[in-house]
């Protein structure tokens, strides 16, 4: 499998994204606009609460591609943020200690050749590091090997998909052999503590639908995932985070290709939740693309839809403007608000 | 009205209410209940609803369930064992009929 990019897919064009989301498909049916669903809802215009999450794109780059991703990452992918853009990044911190949390996603980040540097430069700053990391890139390279190691020593907390703790729907969604190189990373992981009561090394994971459909109750998959992996691979974790697919890039390929695109919407739209709403993590959380440029969330970044905002890349980072802006919506967004809400973080009611 | 089931009818179950709301609303409470994480988990009572909805042969069930039971992370092997259990007690159920058909016959019979 490849990019949609390398296929030289018209979807890798954020503007075909968003027109298939704004307009449907030829003959397909209208859907209610996210902002009149906001504006009956009381919430129009979307704005921030706090920002206190900085999350950084470090590069599209990846060594895995998976048929959902939003963010078309592949080995492939050549964006990486550079160390001058990383340092703009630090500046920004060190000047708003507002900022408690530095989220760090790709791609895969750690493929970033800046990556542990830019790490332990944020941790002088005395912020939280969560990173997205994928499992998979630990065993994809001997220099990758003693990832956990370095995620020990600087206390990161580690966010891993898992889609599911079966081999067959984990590689239907992110390809074959990784669920077993999922689950020998997870396995070095706990060795050094990751994961373990007493040991402050959080280790979290994300569900998220091998499929056309909303993920089940976070709470009642966390229980089956601890009973399944500790039981089968003496695996242990702390939190499973369930995350609704968006239907934007390789995700919305394959909801257009299984003719599942307007049933897929229809569903969202129905379970639109205003509690979930309310909740989005876009008003407590700024994302920077590789290129430094900032958005709302990390699904409007892979859109392009830049903030709403004269201070919109990391160049000119100030969060007095930033905390006043509206942030900018799109139908996609539905995916965000749908059911129990779903986040970085996973559901959010 | 040109077919007996329609797809799109699975959405409107609700307005059965519209003609007898005191039963309808009962209904539906009683449904929801049925379906909640009790003795049973929710994941477990969607595989038996997936093998009751085989075993009546509702199609709007079979739709609604096969959807459910493989979001709440039922494999589609354990799926189709569910619709075996299903059709091994229908199966059963016609010939376990077969001892009174002998009963009936040794009865008769010389």
């Amino acid at each position: 499998m490849k990019s949609l990019l390398a296929e030289h897919n018209k979807l890798a064009i954020a503007a075909e994204q968003i027109e298939i989301l704004q307009h449907g498909q030829p003959g397909g049916f209208a859907l209610v606009p996210f902002q009149q669903k906001l504006e009956e809802t009381g919430l129009y215009p979307l704005n921030p609460t706090n920002i206190e999450t900085f999350q950084v794109n470090v590069g599209k780059m990846c060594n895995q591609v998976c048929k959902h991703c939003h963010v078309d990452a592949g080995p492939d992918r050549k964006e990486i943020m550079t160390k001058e853009t990383m340092q703009q990044c630090l500046e920004a911190l060190k000047n708003n200690p507002s900022l408690k949390t530095v989220d760090l996603t790709g791609g895969a980040p750690e493929m970033n050749p800046d990556f542990r540097w830019f790490a332990e430069e944020i941790k002088k700053l005395n912020r939280h590091i969560i990173v997205r990391c994928n499992l998979t890139i630990i065993l994809a390279n001997k220099k990758y090997h003693n990832l956990p190691q370095f995620y020990k020593q600087h206390n990161i907390e580690v966010v891993s998909s898992l889609p599911f703790y079966t081999q067959d729907r984990t590689d239907r969604q992110r390809g074959n052999g990784v669920f077993e190189d999922s689950i020998k990373a997870l396995q070095m992981l706990n060795e050094i503590g990751y994961g373990k009561d007493g040991t402050g090394l959080i280790l979290n994971l994300v569900f998220n639908p091998a499929g056309a459909f909303l993920p089940p109750s976070q709470h009642a998959l966390e229980i089956e995932y601890k009973h399944a992996l500790m039981e089968k691979y003496g695996i242990g974790f702390n939190n499973l985070y369930a995350i609704t697919n968006l239907p934007i890039s390789r995700f919305l390929d394959y909801l257009l290709q299984t003719g599942n695109y307007e049933k897929y919407m229809e569903k969202l739209v129905d379970a639109y939740n205003p509690i979930a709403a309310q909740n989005v993590m876009c008003r407590n959380t700024i994302s920077v693309g590789w290129d430094g440029s900032l958005y709302d969330c990390d699904f409007n970044q892979m859109l392009e839809l830049k903030l709403a905002c004269s201070s919109n890349h990391i160049s000119q980072f100030n969060i007095e403007s930033l905390n006043k802006r509206n942030i900018v919506i799109g139908q996609h967004c539905y995916g965000c608000t749908a059911g129990a809400g779903s986040s970085c973080g996973g559901a959010v009611t | 009205m040109n077919s007996y089931y329609n797809a799109d009818d699975l959405k409107k179950f609700g307005k059965v209410s519209d003609f007898q709301k005191n039963l309808g609303d009962k209904f539906f409470a009683y449904y929801g209940d049925v379906f909640k994480d009790s003795e049973l988990t929710a994941r477990e009572k969607s595989l038996i609803a997936l093998a009751v909805a085989h075993a009546v042969q509702c199609p709007y069930c079979i739709d609604a369930y096969s959807s459910d039971a493989f979001e709440k992370g039922w494999s589609e092997a354990q799926m189709m064992e569910a619709v075996h259990v299903a059709c091994a007690i229908r199966g059963g159920a016609s010939l376990v009929h077969g001892v009174q058909m002998m009963n009936k016959v040794k009865e008769i019979a010389m």
